[in-house]
């Protein structure tokens, strides 16, 4: 045992187990299991729950979210008056909301919901400080074969860092018909943007990109034969095109 | 309801406060598919969880005066539907250790055979925990709060935290270990 791997204590188990650690204590705690069987052994337990958890538990993040929950979050009455004011505003906002849902509906609800879905996946996933990809772009070709292989398709993942955006790594997520595969980019000022990707062997459809605005995250999503794609993040429109021009023009050569 | 009173000065500041909430609702509604997921592994009970998650959003948005923008409003709302669940566990109201959900809790394990199709139930031993385990587990391995969220969201210090981490995780490491054999963890790859 070396005088640094003594110095590893109970905490820094479950910081390592939980991705909590810097690059170089990784690398102690790393050396401390290597030579400790057991402490390896309950560390991969540990990974291994979370693993688990996350396969148990995931699927209810892509369950459609109840209308009334919609509606008790924009319209529950305050007590005060001063509010009144507020709660006109949440009225013509749900409003609002309500007559472009409609409009949208009416186009293709099918896939506005995938639009709907990508920007959720966006909205849960680019908040992670720790885990915001399962797997990352160290190891792309493991990730882009792992999750080709999931999909059932040959995925690829564009580069865009001649647009200041890394690609940061990916994930694999449920979906309404099975596996989607998501993509994640970092700018140096930390805005994220990401390519949610789904397969369906059956369709043979082609479509132009179209827009849909989810809260605050905007999302291009167009379909590319066998692959669905959707670009989500918090960026004005024009911006977000452009990135979204620039992916279809890779994935097309 | 310090912002309200601060709000009646004059009508530009009654307009950002005005916006700030319609923000907060949206804000929300951003959160509740983790506060769903949440709520199921931690009640093990598909209604129990959307009724907390119910419960949750009503008080979070009755409360939202309370709460101050720029912090964690994620963080803000575990601790709303933390506070909810022990109450409930106090009064009794759900049905816990001696309830239904327990009758299955308590079918023996079946011994591990050549079954790998057997997929081990999670959620009958996460409810084998004490609920203050449960909630460190799931807040930390789950929900991938940090030690210190996890802390102020539970309302104890972070060595209780630690604590409570170490004795669930090996818990349930030693549940999975007698209740299933190797093969029968491997859920999905």
């Amino acid at each position: 045992m070396t005088a640094q791997s003594a110095a590893i204590s109970e905490t820094d188990i479950h910081d390592y187990v939980d991705g909590g650690l810097a690059q170089e204590r990784r690398g102690e705690v790393e050396t401390f299991l290597s030579g400790n069987p057991q402490e390896q052994a309950r560390v991969r337990s540990y990974q291994e729950q979370n693993r688990i958890l996350h396969a148990f538990f995931d699927p209810v993040l892509a369950e459609p979210i109840p209308a009334k929950w919609q509606t008790s979050a924009r319209r529950w009455p305050f007590p005060a008056k001063a509010v009144a004011a507020a709660l006109a505003w949440i009225v013509v906002g749900g409003l609002l909301g309500w007559f472009l849902r409609g409009e949208i509906t009416s186009r293709s609800a099918k896939d506005v919901d995938f639009a709907r879905q990508a920007a959720l996946a966006h909205t849960v996933y680019t908040p992670e400080v720790r885990h915001p990809v399962e797997v990352t772009a160290e190891q792309e070709e493991h990730l882009v074969n792992w999750l080709s292989k999931r999909l059932g398709g040959k995925l690829r993942v564009p580069h865009l860092a001649d647009l200041g955006y890394e690609l940061v790594g990916g994930r694999l997520l449920p979906g309404d018909q099975g596996p989607v595969a998501q993509f994640m980019y970092q700018e140096p000022s930390g805005k994220r943007l990401t390519l949610y990707v789904k397969t369906d062997p059956s369709s043979e459809r082609e479509t132009a990109f179209r827009y849909s605005q989810q809260g605050k995250v905007a999302v291009f999503y167009w379909l590319d034969r066998r692959l669905s794609y959707a670009l989500s993040g918090e960026l004005q429109k024009d911006e977000l095109l452009r990135v979204a021009n620039v992916i279809y023009q890779r994935l097309n050569p | 309801m310090k912002r309200f009173l601060a709000r009646s000065r004059g009508p530009h500041q009654n307009e950002r406060g005005v916006e700030t909430i319609v923000a907060d609702a949206d804000g929300i509604i951003t959160y509740i598919p983790q506060l769903r997921r949440y709520a199921r592994a931690l009640t093990g009970d598909f209604t129990s969880a959307e009724d907390l998650v119910q419960d949750t959003i009503e008080r979070g948005w009755k409360r939202m005066a309370l709460w101050r923008p720029g912090s964690d409003l994620r963080a803000w709302l575990f601790t709303i539907m933390h506070n909810l669940y022990v109450n409930q566990l106090k009064a009794g109201r759900r049905r816990t250790s001696q309830g239904i959900g327990h009758n299955e809790v308590d079918l023996p394990v079946s011994p591990a055979q050549d079954n790998q199709l057997e997929l081990i139930d999670l959620n009958k031993f996460l409810q084998r925990l004490p609920h203050e385990q449960r909630e460190v587990v799931l807040l930390i391995g789950l929900e991938q709060l940090s030690y210190d969220e996890a802390a102020r969201v539970l309302g104890v210090p972070i060595g209780t935290v630690m604590s409570r981490l170490s004795r669930g995780r090996e818990q349930l490491r030693s549940m999975m270990n007698r209740g299933s054999s190797a093969a029968q963890l491997k859920v999905i790859k």
